[in-house]
Order: C-alpha cells, then structure tokens, then sequence
C-alpha cells in the first residue's frame, strides 16, 4: 500500500488555475486507484484548519481547489498541501455504498435501445445483460447537478454519440455516449443513445441530500418491468421509497 | 415586498452564488458583473453577499410596497422613479407605491438594483441566486412579490455616491492567466490567442459566451476535470468560449486560459459584436 501511494507521488503535480484556484493533477488515466488517491488527498484538506479553502472539485485524474481569496505566493500554498498529502491525518472512515438503481429499459423508454443493439450486433436481451451485470463507479459530479460520471462500462457497449443531439432528454433517461454511460438527472438537450428509464430521482434540492451518490460509490443498475416502473415511480412520488444500498467493503 | 409589474427581457436575482456545492455538480452562479453589484451593495452598507436583482437589457418594471432605500450600479438603462430621471450609483429613497422602471440598452448590458438589506427570496443551497433546477423560477415573473425589508429612517450619509470607472464599460483587454493547458498550444496558436481581436457571438447567456475568431485547432481534448467562471475553452472546431458564472463545474475542452475576477466582470458588461483581446498576466507578477 505505501509502495503504491510513493509511485503515485511522483506523479502529481501542482499548478496555478487563476489566481484563484489549484489544481492537483495525477497521471491522465482513468482508474480507481487514481481515484482512491484523489479522494484520500480531498479527504485529507477537508480535515485540517491551516489551508483555507471554499471548494474542492474531483475530476477524474485531478482535484481542483477553489479559494476564497486570490494566492500572492503559488509556491507557499503547493507547499502546505505537499505536506498534508504526505501528512498522516486520521481521515473518518468514509464509507462508501453500491446503490441498487432500478432501470427500466422497456422500449417505451429505451427509445434506441433497439438502434445500439442492432448497430453492435447485440439482442435488446445482451444490451441489458451486459448494462445491468456492471458496477459501476462513481468518479464524480458534473456536467449537470446530480450527473455521475460512471466508470466500468462493459466495451460491448462502446457506442458513438448520436450525430445529432436531441434538444430534451427526459429526467431519468439512462443512456450510453462514447465509452460512458449515465443517468440524466434533469431534463436536457443531450446526445447519447438513451437506453432505458429509472424512476429514481438522481437530483433533489428539496430532500435532505440533494444527490444520493459521492464520488468513490458504486451503482448497480437493475432491470425492471413497466409495472415495476410505475409502483417505484408512485413510492417515489409519495416519498415512500428507499433506494436500496449495502456498504462497500 | 416589490410587486413585479414587468419582468424585462431577463432578470434574475443573485447574490455572490452557491459556493461548496461542486461535489453535486451544481454550478456557483452569482452576479455576472460582481463588481457593479458590490457596489450597489456597498452604497446601502449592504453586506456583500446580500441579493440584487441583475437586470439584463432592461425593460423591468417594479413598484415598491414599503418604504426602502435603494441604488442602482451597473449598465445603464436610463432609470425612471415615477417621472423622475435617477442617478445611478447613489442611494435613493423610495416610498409606498413609488414605480422604478428600467429603459431600453443605454450603456452596457447587466444593471443591478440593490434594495436595503437585501433581497429576502428564499435560500436554496446557501444562495438566492436563480437557476434552473436548484430554484423554483430561473428568473423574475411578471406579477411576483419578491420580499424586502422596509426601512423608514435615514440612513447615514457614508458612501452616498461612488463615481465608477468608465473603463469598466469601455475596456476592450481582457487580463487573463495561462490556463492549465495553455502550454500545450504551439507558439503559432500562442501568437493568434494574443493578436487577434476577437468579438463576441449572438451565443452568449450566463453559462458562457462563445467567440466567433476561430484558432486552428489540432483537436486534443483532456480527461473531464474541474472548470470554473472565467475559463477560456478551446473547442475542438477551433472556436473559444468563455465560460461565464453558470457554467458546468466540470469540462472536457482544455482549458486554455484563466479570467482574472475583475475581468469576468467587464466582460459581463459586453454584447454580442463586442470586441475584446487577450492580455496575459503572469503568476509571477501577482503578489
């Protein structure tokens, strides 16, 4: 373990982003190791008092601190967080969860479903297989409030963005672009090839947490019928439904 | 309370935004011209991160329901209290009843009207400023009360008038940082980014403004990571665009160039055809 994090070491590195903001960089690969590392250096600021700071943003090989007041020394700033990345602050145990979502991906609501099956020689049965059988990890937040930039898709499923993105997608759309797949948490013009629909909502201002999933959870999608649709949807609608989660070990 | 009697072309209220929350991916917002909203702040004594009411290209009409002390900073869209021709920078007086109404485009482009102590809209996230799927309205509706405290007494006489510093509307440089991916331009890319005198595209709201100069591009693109207001991007077709206070919290562009804060705000003030050009500010000249 500490022979790993000396290897990763190596490879961060620290630059100015405006004179407002820094920006920690590991090697540019998408892994969860390199995300474990970001998470434990987020942690890490996040449990001192001596560096001030008013955001931190996780992206997939970089971790971007926010300011409250421009820096005059960039050198004086890289070094405090030099030493609390190599520090041992005792950082709570964050635990993190897989989260059992429920997809359906009836054609009704897969509406190119039936085009990515044909395009990569699939059954709409193997496009579910090989979508639900994942899990996936969440890498972070962006893009839109509560959109989860999801690691591990199966490559089966690797499928170009549609050329011409549709002005609404619909809030709980869960689609592939690229080599990615997510869930729209909100309506929006988008280009990916929209798969199926989860009635589980993925940004909530009003509820106690606004989005259910951190970076470093994991997601599950489970296929389910129409009727199984619109009974989670109704529970979900009455505040009456759990999204199902057991602890990562 | 202020009754909304026309809401103009688009008005939103907003304060200094919603700091913390990129963990959700929820963008900051905030005033898009923070310094002209400082100061209609500041000329009431207001706290800083109190809300205004951001005004772009006029046509707003409002009628005040309370006594209250008010000032105008920002663009110019000729402000009328009843008959009466206002000054802006200046805190006013308003009665019961009094109707302020904003003209049509004069100077610049966002006005900010300040109101003793602050809009009162409700908080969601830790701000009032409005936007899409965070607030229940992205903007002002005509016939909507939104809610202020009445203030009667005489206020003391500090900071009455502020003169603003015209270059604020008139400046055509835009002092900026290197960006994280700045030095993967070549020197070529470099001397078109410094000598060309861009002008703004008709795609230009409050998550960015797009530039019609096109920099030939040789189409990398990064791993999705962090963006903030002020982020020059290079798209792959070469364009810019200049990320604004409600952008995304992530991108995948490079990102080429860094606004400073002050020049976020004179860019704010800018229209579509505006023209503006680079300056490069270096870290190292900061301090």
């Amino acid at each position: 373990m500490l022979k790993t994090e000396l290897k990763l070491d190596k490879n961060i590195t620290y630059k100015p982003y405006g004179n407002n903001a820094i920006l920690i960089e590991w090697n540019p690969i998408i892994s969860e190791e390199i995300l474990n590392d970001v998470l434990q250096f987020k942690y890490k600021i996040e449990h001192q008092k001596e560096f001030k700071y008013c955001d931190l943003i996780v992206g997939y090989n970089s971790l971007t601190i926010q300011l409250h007041q421009p820096f005059t020394d960039f050198d004086a700033e890289k070094n405090t967080l030099k030493s609390i990345y190599s520090s041992s602050i005792k950082v709570a145990q964050n635990e993190h969860f897989i989260w059992e979502i429920p997809v359906c991906y009836d054609v009704e609501f897969g509406i190119d479903i039936q085009e990515v099956a044909s395009k990569k020689g699939l059954t709409i049965d193997e496009v579910i297989d090989l979508h639900s059988e994942k899990t996936y990890t969440v890498f972070f937040i962006g893009f839109l409030p509560g959109f989860l930039y999801l690691g591990g898709l199966n490559e089966q499923l690797f499928i170009d963005r549609k050329p011409n993105p549709r002005l609404k997608v619909s809030q709980g759309a869960v689609a592939i672009g690229g080599q990615q797949t997510g869930v729209y948490p909100v309506d929006s013009p988008g280009g990916w090839n929209i798969i199926g629909k989860t009635p589980i909502p993925f940004f909530n201002v009003n509820a106690r947490k606004s989005c259910f999933a951190k970076s470093g959870d994991y997601i599950k999608f489970k296929p389910i019928s129409l009727e199984e649709y619109i009974e989670i949807k109704k529970k979900v609608k009455q505040n009456n439904f759990q999204i199902s989660k057991t602890l990562k070990q | 309370m202020i009754k909304v009697l026309k809401a103009g072309f688009y008005a939103t209220i907003q304060d200094r935004g919603r700091v913390g929350f990129a963990s959700i991916g929820v963008p900051v917002s905030g005033a898009m011209d923070m310094y002209s909203a400082e100061i209609a702040n500041s000329l009431l004594n207001n706290d800083l991160d109190d809300a205004v009411l951001e005004i772009t290209f006029g046509g707003t009409m409002l009628q005040f329901l309370n006594d209250t002390f008010i000032a105008i900073s920002g663009a110019n869209f000729n402000p009328v209290l009843n008959q009466e021709n206002l000054k802006q920078n200046k805190r006013i007086k308003v009665r019961k009843g009094d109707i302020l109404s904003f003209g049509n485009f004069n100077l610049g482009v966002r006005s900010y009207l300040a109101v003793k102590g602050g809009f009162q809209t409700t908080k969601v996230l830790k701000s009032r400023s409005q936007f899409k799927n965070i607030t229940k309205d992205f903007r002002i509706k005509k016939d909507e009360l939104l809610t202020i405290k009445s203030y009667s007494e005489d206020l003391k006489s500090t900071n009455a008038f502020v003169k603003v510093n015209s270059n604020h509307f008139t400046s055509t440089s835009i002092l900026c940082f290197e960006g994280p991916e700045f030095y993967l331009l070549s020197e070529e890319q470099k001397q078109l980014l410094f000598n060309t005198v861009f002008s703004i595209s008709s795609d230009n709201n409050r998550m960015g403004y797009r530039l019609k100069e096109t920099i030939k591009n040789n189409f990398f693109s990064i791993l999705t990571s962090a963006v903030l207001p002020g982020t020059v991007q290079l798209t792959p077709s070469g364009k810019l665009i200049v990320l604004m206070r409600d952008c995304q919290v992530t991108g995948g562009y490079p990102r080429i160039l860094q606004l400073s804060e002050p020049a976020i705000s004179i860019l704010a003030q800018k229209k579509t055809n505006s023209e503006l050009t680079f300056r490069l500010m270096h870290y190292t000249d900061i301090g």
